[in-house]
């Protein structure tokens, strides 16, 4: 027997009312535009839910692990419990910059991007506002992620007595600079995708600098390592995520401004290239 | 209205576009034909405001594309029915779009609507058909209510009533007192909605006329005839302006007399006709021959 062939019901169409009701283009309403995006991109979620369970679950685990193992003597002395519980930002990293590069890539693997430009002529509103969501989304994520890998990671550490409270110099601000920091990290992906304009370009591109140069900079001669790696993104940035000073770090709001300093450098060389030529 | 002049595009050594001078007027639907590859994409790309010419300039509604404080109330396009999120829904990728412009919600319903996505408009646009992306892809560049209106190819890939669905809408929106540009690669696409025509081939223009204007001088008649004495009838219609050639099947192609002169010329010999009809090349046979020419004469430079 033969099935009967079903026809696709053909589309009711209305007639289309006028709209006269022009209306400029702002960069608020283009916030508005890519947060809706955002909201109805999965994977965002993905890449937040992702990044949620590697601070959480990353900072848990590495203080389970060091109870079992306290440190001893001179170990004992740069012990620093809060970077333990907030180990996880080290891994989180990798999941809001990758969302950094798809924010934007994707819009130029389907074409998505010509739509937007035609109705964004200017083009960079789309860049801020899609930075500044970024930004805020991660941020918005990671800093309850960052307190909870905090106050689950103490309370372990505390068995040991090797816990560290919220209000002693330097741990809040490692807490929350933790979160900014992942929230820059995600920038620096954003700009990296709009400059490079390709997800695995831009993901690749991500990898080397944050692994890749530290990594080279290590071949450097004596001390000329230590100096030139204080000064790349990842260890710059992470010495604002550290309560312990560090000789071979710089001062933890330094530091910060120079991770932030790559990322809007990033941001204006793409900014540059988006608002001429084709797109 | 679109004003183009002397548009020159090119892509390190290659030219997609040289030096185009056109324009398209508003209130008629113009066709922009031209085969695969001839550069209509790219031109409506500069239209839109997305590629920057290499020479030459563009003015939408009086005004370069890309200096309109409402775009989409001037300009609104669509270029590749494909480019959505696939995992977006319909409803939410036209949402983004509109409020760039404050374009409400309700106004988003409305094109669903008008374009008949209502019944899929919560669904991933990934998932879509090809005429199904269409339609959104047409409902996009309707949302701002926009003057001018520029599609590149909107009927490829759709079934009859899609086609048919599209051809009224074009006419509406130039009834309307729109500029509406529409490319296609096929003739046989635009001849029944286009009131005017803009052709290129390799990047030039070949035609920029109407389409009766078109029709008129583009595609002379022939008269195909049989008789019982063939080589007395060639003989017979000999004279100055008559031009008369052999088909493949033994009979006759006249041009330069019509049916009756030649019917007339027979009857006088005393030769019976057995077969008399008068041929129009198709407006596809004519587009065919047109651009077939450019591409020829661009491969001998």
């Amino acid at each position: 027997m033969t099935a009967i062939p079903t026809h696709a019901p053909i589309p009711v169409t209305a007639a289309l009312p006028s709209y006269r009701q022009p209306e400029r283009v702002t960069q608020v309403r283009v916030m508005r535009a890519e947060w809706t995006k955002l909201r109805t991109q999965p994977s965002a979620y993905w890449a937040l839910l992702t990044a949620v369970i590697l601070v959480v679950g990353f900072g848990i685990g590495y203080s389970l692990l060091l109870v079992t193992r306290p440190p001893h003597g001179a170990a004992m002395a740069s012990f620093d419990p809060a970077a333990i519980s907030l180990s996880g930002v080290q891994l989180a990293q990798i999941a809001v910059g990758v969302l950094g590069v798809l924010l934007v890539t994707s819009e130029y693997a389907t074409g998505l991007i010509r739509t937007t430009f035609a109705a964004v002529p200017r083009r960079l509103p789309m860049l801020w506002g899609k930075a500044a969501l970024l930004a805020a989304a991660i941020t918005t994520v990671s800093l309850p992620a960052a307190f909870a890998a905090f106050v689950v990671g103490q309370s372990i550490l505390s068995r040991q007595h090797l816990s560290v409270p919220l209000s002693q110099p330097g741990v809040a601000r490692a807490v929350i600079g933790s979160a900014l920091y992942l929230a820059v990290v995600g920038l620096l992906g954003l700009g990296l995708g709009a400059l490079i304009r390709n997800a695995a370009g831009g993901i690749a591109a991500l990898f080397g600098l944050l692994y890749g140069l530290p990594l080279t900079a290590g071949f450097l001669p004596g001390s000329m390592a230590a100096d030139v790696t204080k000064y790349l993104p990842a260890s710059a940035g992470q010495a604002v995520t550290s309560v312990q000073p560090d000789p071979t770090m710089l001062q933890p709001w330094t530091g910060f401004g120079v991770l932030c300093a790559y990322a809007a450098v990033l941001l204006a060389i793409s900014a540059a290239r988006m608002r001429r030529g084709d797109a | 209205m679109i004003e183009i002049h002397e548009l020159t595009k090119t892509y390190g050594s290659t030219t997609a576009v040289s030096d185009l001078t056109f324009t398209v007027r508003a209130g008629a639907v113009t066709g922009f034909l031209g085969p695969n590859g001839a550069g209509k994409s790219t031109t409506m790309r500069m239209i839109l405001g997305l590629d920057e010419p290499t020479s030459g300039s563009v003015l939408v509604n009086g005004r370069p594309p890309r200096s309109h404080a409402a775009p989409l109330h001037e300009i609104g396009g669509m270029l590749d029915p494909r480019a959505v999120h696939p995992s977006r829904s319909a409803y939410h990728h036209l949402l983004a779009i509109a409020q760039t412009s404050g374009i409400h919600k309700a106004r988003v319903d409305e094109v669903i609507d008008a374009v008949g996505l209502r019944s899929v408009s919560s669904r991933r646009a990934g998932k879509f058909s090809l005429g199904m992306s269409q339609r959104l892809g047409i409902a996009a560049a309707l949302l701002g209510d926009p003057a001018t209106v520029v599609l590149d190819e909107p009927v490829n890939g759709l079934d009859v009533e899609g086609i048919r669905w599209v051809r009224g809408m074009l006419r509406d929106l130039a009834a309307e007192g729109r500029t509406v540009f529409v490319s296609s690669h096929l003739m046989s696409e635009i001849a029944q909605t286009a009131t005017h025509l803009i052709i290129i081939g390799r990047g030039q223009l070949i035609a920029d006329t109407s389409m009766d204007e078109f029709m008129a001088t583009a595609a002379p008649t022939a008269v195909r005839v049989r008789s019982s004495d063939q080589d007395a009838l060639v003989r017979m219609l000999r004279a100055p302006g008559v031009t008369v050639t052999w088909a493949a099947d033994g009979a006759l192609t006249v041009s330069g007399a019509s049916a009756e002169q030649v019917g007339a010329v027979a009857g006088a010999a005393g030769i019976t006709v057995l077969e008399l009809a008068t041929e129009q090349a198709s407006l596809e046979d004519v587009f065919v021959g047109l651009t077939q020419d450019a591409v020829e004469y661009r491969a001998a430079i």
